[in-house]
């Protein structure tokens, strides 16, 4: 069955109801009192988020300070619930205009009433795409994005629009300029043995999408993948130029995006949504370039005293340059006194984390400062444990850089009325989980 | 910039309901839009304000579209208390059916689908009717899952009136968004029928396909979920079907996604071209392991299903180990997920690489993650034989790093090797000895004693390192104590040496006389027997070749994997259980039209649905409504039945007018089940009878009670007091009993809470109830409380906390008494009974001939019980022992499990 809830709550950190609705009468309404009792005040809060108690079972995902629990009392589909606050969150961030916590679920109660009421009927969810949802759940007191535009008159056709095959567009848009943005955004995740070995390396990427497109575009997007590149030389019987092609392990899309047409031409295509959205995803594993290397050695010099040293190499273009460069390296709680050297940005001892942190706001490309620290301890008495090491982390951003090499192509745009377009690129690689085990 | 809307939530002076009638009346329509968000804020923080009924209700007529969802939703929470006033609403829900804008007329078929009082129900075929038809496809949407709706509340209702056939229609409807409605509403009447409602043929299927494409994200999960059902004809056709599946692999909603993946493993099965299961499941594993990108909670409900789809098929994720690895920052149970995966994908490939990850996991710092690596290392060693040597030397480093609960569970796990590659690594044995004195973890310890004894003859100082536990003997556990008798016994028999000689006699008088265990004192006095009168017979016993063990890391058996299977992306696959596991709902039954005997069978049941329609409607807000899954097989749970309009009940529950008591809607009616037994019999009652009884479901306690009218008078006004007893059980909320004509009976689940009126002194089983009516004097009566009512759902435990939990536990603690005349003639119907009283089974032993099976079970306050049933299967007698830190409940204890094992 397909129901994804009977009842949602919406609870803040001391387990009071900020929001509740529910849909099916299978649960009670006092089920919460359930989850207070036997999961947020017990140590299991946290240790799993599917549970049962009595006949029920609990969902519940924390987003900033508030819990958000589904209850539900049938064989309901999980992933399909989990899913739906995911979205649903996305969609209340969208009509509050950036944070969802529980001051912001307090101001606009009435709003969040009435779009639970929208967005999901009798435990199955509906449209939750904000664009179609702002043409006629609008709140006063809240901002509309279209605010430039009249939106005080119902639109007569919202109700063709959210139920339509376009469901995530509106009609009879116009823009004096048309511009379409795209955002690749990749995170890097790697997790390197303590001899320097890749164990798991990984992309993730991301293409962002702002569009401000007047009518009913068409948008056809090609990016240097090898089977998009392979399909198309087929079709115009022409060999593909050479350069870099890469291999996606995977790639999802926007639901605006024909997956039919994609199984079978390999190019994505699609009408899109109104402003921004996400239009794909996309996991490559094979020749990801990384950006950083890490190179630590770390001694421990009896039980007192431990030497680190961190050398961080940038391989990729001497042009380029990193930003917001963090480098966290662990060392033992019983930390007392820590001195640094270091070649290039700022290295402190945050006790809160249990870490040396090294900072570097603009780190140029083929350079490879260094970091060297003396860690005094407290010498504990039984210390039966030796220190585990949990891993070096490190964060960055690299602008004009793909880890994976992707590049976009083309993007083409029709519309009937045959405007031209603006495109803007840009590309950022980030740091997603990028671990040295030390 | 956002809302203000908190204003609302700031609360005034006492007089708040007064003041919001007030606001709610006013002639200024701002006024009064404030007022109901004001009541609307004072509900989500569970006040009630159902007195607002009728001046909410008066709102409702409003030209303002936000106005009037602010009073819907107050309908919703509220008209099931108040359905006399509820009917106040159905004109203007009828008008806005039939308004001009489709969103009102969608909100009012929507709204009036949730309020569940029979008085809207009736006027909403109507328009329900009108809406399945309309132009707009927003209305028939909302439509389509308002006939789902109904059906819930009155099946027989739907079907007399058409709308299944009205929802078939819309399955050909041009609007994808009605066509996915009213597949989830059929499915899900289909679901809760016996009767084949929605039957997808071959034309449907396809039809359903073709419509995927157009279907926002989620209609595509309601179509794909119901097209799982669909058996495909031939191989032929479940290819087609696979191919026009396989494109949801790219999409990015992940239920999508895992709906996708159900179907196409479904279909798979009938798929005999080796070749397209191959490409099949190459295309299946990116989007799964692109599943692990999401959220963490998605990422869970992802593992638990990966777990399922590698045990089918192995091959899919061969290949993807490393995805798999553990992030530091993982949470805790994607961490044992992750982990549990690692082991079913280990191969001779990847076992380097993998052991490599198990050992860099073993020095992390969550314990329990800790010890659930170490224990993978030694269930790879037990999967795969070539990689045992290697598992076996990661082990070892393990040990070395000295950590005492690594080196405890590296022991344990080495033993589970040892027997299963006997006679190999024995070489090791040295090393673990000198981890010997850390050790304090009873599994760790008799694992220890076992290799100590097993391989007494390749250890030199084996005496000494057995007598070095000795001394402490008394004083260890169970667990240890048997080990290292039977350790003992096998070093004497491979070293008869004066030493050893000397061992056993310590040993055997200990466990003996000194023990009060039976476990113990049965095992050495056999040993004891057999060394006296036939060594080499003590030999061929004691030194008996055992049984090759196993790796057990494919656990589920293949039919319970089919079921999972076809449940993916539910939670079914979450807790790998089968839904009848974990769901008590009943399905609807249909037939009674169709069958007369039923509805005389509905007659008698009458008065029941009475009653517990009585105890439905107290004046309370939704809150108070737990457990109302508890539905129970039974006529008068039938909700096909509307039940009659029932004054009585509801001014009674005016008049008590109780606010916070706890009173399930839908209370269990009694099930069909062995009669109440008779507390109060109509010969001292004056003619009313009485029969009680405490019962547990769903983790509340109720006392189930029959009120049998035999006097000549009416009797009315029902109440019910307890008299302090051991546990403090008290009326969770006043009694519900209508008015009983002569002649008739009622009979009601009276909601108990416990640890309200406490008495003092040693434990007992006694319950003095009172109950009064106004015709008779007030009657009192005694009945006994069984102690397993109480014992929570929460009361299993994991073995090694059993263990520990027995460990803790001083002997005089322990207690024990014998039945003579009760026998467990099946084991499991004996293990489900006691597991229906929440007694958990924790494992089971052989000893000679008689079984010894322990339980878990827990009191509210959290007070353990550990529980020991010993006999002979199918003989009389049975012996149960428990160990708790309150011994004195223990009467009561052997009170409740022998009635218990006498059912």
């Amino acid at each position: 069955m397909p129901v994804a809830a009977s009842a949602i709550y919406f609870l803040n950190l001391r387990g009071d109801v900020l929001i509740n609705r529910l849909y099916r009468d299978d649960v009670g309404g006092n089920m919460v009192d359930a989850f207070r009792t036997h999961i947020m005040q017990t140590k299991e809060l946290g240790t799993c988020p599917v549970r049962q108690i009595g006949g029920c079972s609990f969902f519940y995902m924390r987003i900033s300070n508030v819990y958000i629990v589904i209850v539900v009392s049938s064989n309901a589909n999980v992933a399909c619930a989990f899913k739906f606050v995911v979205e649903a969150v996305a969609l209340f961030k969208s009509y509050f205009g950036g944070a969802f916590d529980e001051d912001a679920i307090r101001n606009n109660f009435v709003l969040i009433y009435e779009l639970l009421d929208e967005i999901m009927d009798f435990g199955y969810p509906q449209n939750l795409s904000p664009e179609i949802l702002k043409l006629y759940i609008t709140q006063e007191g809240v901002r509309s994005p279209f605010s430039s535009k009249p939106t005080d008159k119902p639109v007569p056709n919202a109700t063709l629009q959210v139920t339509g095959a376009v469901g995530w567009r509106r009609e009879g848009l116009v823009y004096k300029k048309n511009e379409v943005f795209l955002d690749i955004v990749e995170s890097v995740n790697l997790l390197m043995s303590s001899k320097g070995s890749v164990l798991r390396c990984d992309v993730t990427g991301k293409i962002l999408m702002k569009c401000f497109l007047s009518g009913m575009p068409d948008l056809k997007l090609g990016l240097n993948d090898k089977i998009g590149l392979e399909k198309e030389s087929q079709i115009k019987s022409r060999p593909t130029k050479s350069g870099k092609t890469i291999e996606l392990d995977d790639v999802t899309f926007h639901q605006c995006v024909n997956l039919t047409r994609f199984n079978s031409e390999k190019t994505v295509s699609f009408v899109p949504p109104d402003g921004e959205f996400e239009l794909m995803k996309y996991r490559i594993t094979e020749g990801v370039n990384l950006p950083f290397r890490v190179l630590p050695t770390i001694k421990e010099l009896g039980r007192t005293r431990m030497e680190v040293n961190v050398k961080v190499k940038s391989v990729f273009g001497a042009k380029m340059f990193a930003l917001g460069v963090v480098i966290k390296i662990p060392v033992p709680k019983q930390t007392a006194k820590t001195s640094f050297q270091v070649t290039s940005g700022r290295a402190k001892y945050n006790a809160a984390i249990d870490c040396l942190v090294w900072k570097i706001r603009k780190f140029p490309g083929q350079t490879e400062p260094t970091m060297s620290a003396d860690v005094e301890l407290i010498s504990t008495m039984a210390e039966k444990k030796s220190w585990t090491r949990p891993p070096i982390q490190m964060e960055f951003q690299v602008p004009m850089f793909t880890a994976s090499g992707l590049r976009v192509r083309f993007l083409k745009v029709w519309e009937k009325s045959g405007y031209n377009t603006v495109e803007w690129v840009r590309y950022i690689t980030k740091a997603g989980s990028y671990e040295i085990r030390c | 910039m956002s809302g203000h809307d908190s204003k609302y939530f700031s609360t005034t002076k006492k007089g708040e309901i007064p003041e919001l009638k007030e606001e709610l009346n006013s002639q200024y329509k701002d006024k009064r839009k404030d007022a109901v968000k004001k009541v609307i804020a004072a509900m989500t923080v569970g006040k009630d304000v159902s007195s607002l009924f009728t001046d909410v209700v008066n709102c409702m007529q409003t030209e303002n579209l936000e106005l009037k969802k602010l009073v819907y939703l107050y309908l919703i929470n509220y008209a099931k208390s108040q359905p006399d006033l509820a009917i106040l609403a159905v004109n203007t829900f009828v008008k806005d059916s039939q308004d001009p804008n489709p969103l009102i007329r969608a909100l009012a078929v929507r709204t009036m689908g949730c309020i569940r009082v029979d008085k809207i129900t009736e006027y909403l075929c109507d328009p329900l009717q009108r809406c399945l038809k309309d132009d707009d496809p927003y209305v028939r949407k909302t439509a389509a899952i308002c006939v789902a709706k109904l059906y819930d509340i009155n099946a027989e209702l739907v079907e007399d009136r058409g709308f299944l056939e009205s929802l078939k229609d819309l399955i050909s409807d041009n609007n994808p968004m009605v066509v996915a409605n009213a597949v989830a509403a059929l499915a899900e009447i289909q679901e809760n029928s016996n009767r084949p409602i929605f039957e997808i043929t071959s034309h449907t299927l396809s039809k359903l396909l073709t419509a995927l494409n157009e279907c926002t994200e989620w209609g595509q999960v309601f179509i794909l979920d119901a097209l799982s059902r669909y058996k495909a004809a031939d191989a032929r056709e479940a290819e087609n079907i696979v191919e026009r599946v396989t494109p949801r692999l790219q999409h990015a909603n992940c239920a999508v996604v895992l709906s996708a993946v159900k179907m196409i493993l479904q279909q798979m099965e009938l798929i005999t071209s080796t070749d397209v299961v191959r490409n099949l499941c190459k295309k299946m594993a990116p989007p799964l392991v692109t599943l692990l990108s999401a959220e963490p909670e998605i990422q869970y409900v992802a593992l638990r299903n990966i777990n399922l789809i590698v045990q089918r098929r192995p091959t899919i994720l061969a290949h993807e180990i490393k995805v798999f690895f553990c992030k530091y920052n993982d949470p805790i149970y994607v961490k044992m997920e992750k982990l549990e995966i690692m082991i079913k994908l280990a191969s001779d490939r990847n076992i380097d690489q993998v052991l490599l990850e198990f050992k860099e996991y073993a020095t992390e710092v969550d314990v329990d993650f800790v010890r659930k690596a170490v224990r993978a290392i030694g269930r790879c060693a037990i999967k795969l034989e070539r990689a045992a040597e290697r598992c076996i030397s990661v082990l070892l480093e393990l040990i070395k790093i000295k950590v005492n609960y690594v080196v405890q569970e590296a022991i344990i796990v080495i033993k589970d090797i040892f027997r299963r590659y006997p006679n190999t690594y024995e070489s090791i044995i040295a090393t673990l000895c000198e981890s010997l004195d850390t050790l304090d973890e009873p599994e760790a310890k008799a694992s220890m004693i076992w290799i100590i004894g097993e391989y007494a003859e390749r250890i030199d100082n084996a005496d000494e390192l057995l007598e070095s536990f000795l001394e402490s003997f008394p004083e260890e556990p169970a667990q240890v104590q048997l080990q290292l008798l039977t350790a003992t016994v096998k070093l004497f028999l491979k070293k008869p040496t004066e030493g050893p000689q000397q061992m056993i006699q310590v040993v055997l008088n200990n466990a003996t006389v000194e023990t009060d265990n039976p476990d113990l004192r049965d095992r050495a006095y056999i040993y004891w027997r057999l060394l006296s009168t036939d060594p080499e017979a003590a030999k061929d016993v004691v030194l008996a070749e055992k049984p090759v063990i196993s790796d057990d890391s494919n656990q589920l058996e293949p039919t319970l994997l089919d079921e999972l299977l076809a449940n993916i992306a539910t939670l079914s696959s979450v807790y790998h259980k089968p839904p009848e596991a974990f769901i008590t709902r009943v399905k609807t039954t249909t037939q009674r039209t169709e069958d007369e005997e039923y509805a005389e069978g509905s007659e008698t049941g009458y008065s029941e649905s009475h009653v517990a329609d009585g105890a439905a409607s107290p004046p309370t807000s939704s809150d108070n409504v737990p457990y109302a899954a508890a539905r129970q097989p039974g006529p008068a749970a039938t909700p096909t039945q509307p039940a009659p309009a029932a004054p009585v009940p509801d001014l009674l529950g005016d008049l008590i007018g109780l606010d916070n008591a706890i009173v399930p809607v839908d209370q269990p009616s009694t099930p069909a089940g062995p009669p109440l037994p008779v507390l109060l019999p109509a010969s001292t009652g004056q003619g009313l009878q009485i029969s009680a009884h405490l019962t547990r479901r769903d983790g509340q306690i109720f006392y189930s009670l029959l009120f049998e009218n035999n006097s000549q008078i009416p009797l009315d006004g029902f109440m019910i007091q307890f008299n302090k007893n051991t546990f403090g059980l008290a009326a969770a909320g006043p009694l519900q009993v209508p008015q009983l004509q002569p002649g008739s009976s009622a009979t009601t689940l009276l909601p108990m809470v416990v640890f309200q009126n406490l008495s003092q002194g040693p434990p007992s089983s006694l319950l003095q109830v009172a109950v009064k009516n106004n015709q008779q004097p007030v009657w009192y009566f005694n009945d006994k409380i069984s102690l397993h009512v109480f014992f929570t759902e929460e009361g299993r435990m994991e073995r090694a906390s059993f263990l520990e939990t027995w460990r803790s536990l001083p002997d005089s603690n322990e207690v024990s008494r014998d039945f003579p005349n009760a026998v467990i003639s099946s084991v499991e119907a004996t293990l489900d009974q006691l597991a229906a009283s929440n007694m958990f089974f924790i494992a089971r032993r052989k000893h000679a001939n008689q079984d010894v099976f322990y339980f878990s079970a827990k009191l509210p306050k959290g007070t353990p019980f550990l529980i020991e049933l010993t006999t002979v299967v199918g003989n009389p007698g049975v012996k149960s022992a428990i160990k708790t830190p309150n011994p004195e409940m223990a009467p009561l204890f052997f009170e409740s499990i022998e009635a218990l094992l006498r059912v």
